[in-house]
Order: C-alpha cells, then structure tokens, then sequence
C-alpha cells in the first residue's frame, strides 16, 4: 500500500515486443487507473494478447517500461494483487482435476509455501466459486464442463487471491449468452467492489454496460483509446456473418467514435 | 497365500526386491502423474535412456552404476527440460536426438569396459531380483524417501505449474525452480526403479497408473492415491510373480499394471452406460 494507491495500476511506456525479429508490438503506451474498466478490442492477430502478456512480464520487450502499481515489472513481487485469465480453450490438463482443486491453485499467491490452506483460503475459493456461480459444480472434474463453464472456472481461479487488478484475454470468445451473462454478472460485481478490470474482447456483448473506456489495436499499435464504440455495432448478432471488430477499427480509424 | 508370502520373505533377495518393489511402486506414480499432467508422458523414456549411458559409465570407472546413473540421467533431465522450455518445434527432433545418443552412448561405454557384459546391461534393461544389493536398497530408500517429501511439500505448487505454467507465473510461483525440480525428480525415480523394473520398461510404472486410475476417478488429489495404489499392487505383484515364473520384474509389473488399465477402463465404461452423465449436456 505504498505508493500504490496514486499510481496507476498498469502503466506501459513506449513498450515493444518482438517475436524472432518480427514485431509484434509497437511504441504503446497505455494506463490504466485504479478502479478503471477497460476493454482491449482489435482483430485476430492485431496484438491483443501479446499486450496484455508483456505487462505481466511473460513475454520479453524489446523496448519501453511496465510498471504494475507504480512498481517496475522486474522488481513486482506482490503478484496476489493481480489475476490472469489466459487465452484458453479449456480449464483441463493431461490429468482430472476437480474444479475446485483448479480455483483453489489460484489461491497460491496468498499462500505460504509449506503451509496447509487457511480457512481463510477455503473461504476465498468459496467465494470465487460462487462469484462465477460454480459452487454446485466444485466437485466434478473441469474436462466435463462446457467450453463456457470452463472459461468461468479460470476466472474463478483468477479472482481466488483477491486481486485488485484482474486482466481477462477474450473469456468470452466461443461463449454462449448464458455464460456471457454469468461472466458480466461476475464482472459486475468486481466492478462494483472496485477492482481494476482490463479485458480483452472481441465482441463485447452483454459486458458492454460496464465499460467507459476501450482500447483499439491494430498491427501491433493503439488505433484508438478513448469511450467505447457504439455498442450496437459490437454486439455479435449473427457470429458467421457480422464483423465487428472491421467496424470498430474503422471507424476509429476515421475518428467516428 | 500367506505360506506363499512367508515363502517368498524367507529369501533375503527377495526381501530387498520387495521392499525396493513398494518404494518404486509409490516413487514412479508420483512423479509420474505430473509429467502426465504436463502431457509429457514419455519424459521417463527419455531420460531411462540417457541413464543407460550412465550405467556404462559406472561399470567403466568401477563405481556404483546407480551413483553415475542418476548424475547422467539428472543432466539429460534438466537438457530435456531445457529444450522444452524454449519451446521450438525442433525441440522434438533434439530430444529424439539425446535418447539415441543415450542408448548408443551406453552400449558402446559397456563394450569398452572390463566388468561389462550383455548378461549386466540385460539386467539394467528389464531389472533384476537378485541384483538388488543391500546397498542398492538403501540408495533406494533414501532417494524415494526424499522424493516423497519433496512432493509432499511442494505438491501444490507443482500441480499448478503443470496445469498452467503462464497462469503459475503471474501467480509469482518459481516456475522455473520447479520444471527443474521436476526433471531431477524423474531422473532419480528412474534410476531408482532400474533395479527392479529395468531401465526401459520404467517410464511404463510412472505413466500407467496414472492412466488407470483417471479412469475412474474426476480430481488429482484422487488420481494420485489411486495410482500410488495401482503402483504399489503392480511393483510388488510382478515382482512376487516374477520369482516363480523365473523371468525379469520389469515385464510382469508392466503387465500386471496395464491389467489394471484394462480393468479400469472396463469398469469406467459400464459406470457410464449405468448412469447416462448430466455431464454430456451441450457446450
Ligand atoms: N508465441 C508467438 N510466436 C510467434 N509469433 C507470435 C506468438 N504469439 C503471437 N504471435 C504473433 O504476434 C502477432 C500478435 O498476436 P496476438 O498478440 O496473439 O494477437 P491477438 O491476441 O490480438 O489475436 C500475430 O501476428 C501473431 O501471429
Ligand atoms: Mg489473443
């Protein structure tokens, strides 16, 4: 508690990433303030993900600076504060694994090593269970839920350390309504209790109500950042026909939004 | 039964075989269920290879085979990891590449040296029931021991790195520190299980298990008692079995544990037509 509390919670300056030589990232700069609600929008491919993995230092930069709650990445310790939903198609591994022993691994981060959990832990997965609205299923094993349940189980592992910063890589993509319905009543809620939520997206659907602020990028750079565009032309009607992200890139383009 | 068994610990061999038989029956499945959780289930292969060349190395030198076995088989382990983790395509090609050299490396060193023969490196292949020293058994107990221990305290940790290695970091977990960990462990569980379950039939006791007991059950916690379980039955049926069928340990408690697969995966497909899942419903 610091200085966190002034300094913004994600802070990227100038920041570059390469794969092999090939770029992939270029020049953004980016903050995000306590309590903000950002949306990361852009195509396949535009730089999304390699974004939100060079702020939590699992990509080299090439260039630029992060800082996570004023604090440089290379010197961040205080990594409970912070939950990571991957870009996943599924919640399972090579073995079975009960829900809860997936959401309970996301507790790590509060947890002394060699310690057995608290009962404060317990309590904490608990919650997160129940937040995604997973506690009826806690005890079955993740590889039988749907794609959707499973993405909800990966934000419930996210939110079992209590993070006061929660960065989301499309936990909507290949979603039905109603596990984007529970997914923005999950987000609701964390909004409500102000954390810090930046989300990657593709469409925003049902989550669009809590967003002031949306982030465009395209080839690797911010197009646009500023108030969302239209809702209206995000939200995903008919998946094999409309192509939102198209629109919402030009129109930033052309300074519409 | 019980005369049988009295029988069989009447042997001092026997007793040693036995005893080693149970620790690597706990040691294989425990290490094993996170290179599986991994998906990375032929790492016991790989580096049983690469010990075959420390093995040769032993007799060469005149030392103990197993001291030279799990310092070889660590190195090969931590190489193995090492290409894993940069993650190119042609990590496959240079893994393949350390298992051939393994091999090649350790039936050439074995030709070389005086006390070498076909009949030893048989024995280092497929284990051996009277070639468990009294030595050998306390090498075995103090490294299973202390493998034990070491997943008992870390186990949690583990079980996240390998579920999700990414998800593992951001959580500030030594990520690192612990695919290392987790190779030199796979390198000692081979070294220790070559005496009874020989060198390329070892990576079986640290997979099949695992697969047989995911069978039946739906969490990890589950996944590990039960296939230290099967493990155990397996190690210690095969190579009680082995003494009256007069043939290596290894084959009969590979044997006995895919029995243990098949009954498995029985039992799991008729508990499915019983009761038609709610887990099927629609994504
Ligand atoms: N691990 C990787 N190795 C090489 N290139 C990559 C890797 N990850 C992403 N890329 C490339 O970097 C660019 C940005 O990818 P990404 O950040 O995943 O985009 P998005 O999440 O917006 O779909 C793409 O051209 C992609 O092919
Ligand atoms: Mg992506």
């Amino acid at each position: 508690m610091l200085d966190g509390m002034s300094s913004p919670a994600v802070s990227l300056t100038g920041v570059s990433v390469a794969y092999d030589g090939r770029p992939a990232l270029t020049g953004v700069d980016l903050q995000v303030g306590t309590g903000e609600v950002v949306a990361v929008l852009g195509a396949n491919g535009s730089g999304k993900s390699t974004l939100v993995r060079s702020l939590l230092g699992l990509v080299p930069r090439t260039s630029g600076a992060v800082e996570l709650f004023g604090t440089p990445l290379a010197r961040f310790r205080s990594w409970e504060r912070v939950g990571y939903v991957p870009q996943r198609v599924t919640a399972a591994s090579g073995v079975p694994a009960t829900v809860r022993e997936v959401v309970a691994s996301g507790r790590l981060a509060r947890q002394r090593r060699l310690r057995p959990a608290s009962a404060a832990d317990r309590r904490a997965v608990d919650a997160a269970l129940a937040t995604v609205g997973l506690a009826e299923r806690s005890r079955d094993s993740v590889g039988t839920l749907s794609g959707g349940q499973q993405q909800r189980v990966l934000i419930a592992r996210a939110l079992a350390s209590e993070p006061e910063l929660l960065v989301l890589d499309e936990p909507t993509s290949g979603v039905d309504a109603d596990n984007q319905q529970a997914l923005a009543t999950a987000l609701a809620e964390l909004v409500a209790r102000s954390v810090t939520v930046l989300l990657v997206a593709h469409e925003l659907g049902p989550v669009a109500p809590l967003l002031r602020r949306a982030v465009v990028m395209a080839h690797g750079r911010v197009l646009h950042d500023g108030p969302p565009p239209d809702a209206d032309h995000l939200h995903l009607h008919d998946p094999d026909h409309a192509h939102p992200v198209h629109q919402v890139e030009a129109r930033a383009a052309w300074g519409l939004s | 039964m019980g005369a049988v068994v009295v029988d069989l610990l009447d042997y001092d061999f026997m007793r040693r075989a036995l005893l080693a038989a149970l620790l690597v029956g706990l040691a294989a499945p425990a290490v094993g269920v996170f290179l599986v959780q991994k998906r990375m289930a032929l790492m016991g292969d790989g580096i049983g290879h690469v010990a075959l060349t420390g093995v040769a190395l032993g007799f060469l030198l005149g030392t103990a085979p197993v001291l030279t076995a799990v310092v070889v088989a660590a190195l090969g382990a931590v190489a193995i990891e090492l290409v894993r983790e940069r993650g190119r395509t042609s990590g496959d090609v240079a893994l393949a590449l350390l298992f051939y050299g393994g091999i090649a490396g350790g039936v050439l060193l074995i030709g070389l040296s005086p006390g070498g023969s076909n009949a030893n490196l048989l024995s280092y292949l497929f284990g051996s029931l009277t070639s468990v020293s009294s030595g050998d058994v306390v090498v075995i107990s103090v490294l299973s021991g202390g493998l034990l221990l070491t997943l008992l305290a870390v186990g949690r940790e583990m079980f996240a790195v390998c579920h999700d290695e990414e998800h593992a970091r951001v959580s500030g977990l030594p990520v690192r520190t612990l695919n290392l960990l987790l190779a030199v462990l796979a390198a000692v569980t081979v070294t220790v299980a070559m005496r009874v379950v020989g060198l390329l039939l070892v990576s079986a006791l640290m997979v099949v298990p695992v697969a047989a007991a995911q069978q039946l059950v739906r969490g990890f916690r589950a996944t590990v008692l039960l296939a230290l379980a099967v493990g155990v039955g397996s190690a210690v049926t095969g190579v009680a079995g082995s003494y009256y069928a007069d043939t290596a340990p290894g084959a009969l408690i590979v044997l006995v544990a895919l029995g243990a697969f098949a009954v498995a995966a029985l039992v799991a497909s008729l508990l499915r037509r019983r009761r038609p899942a709610r887990d099927l419903e629609p994504v």
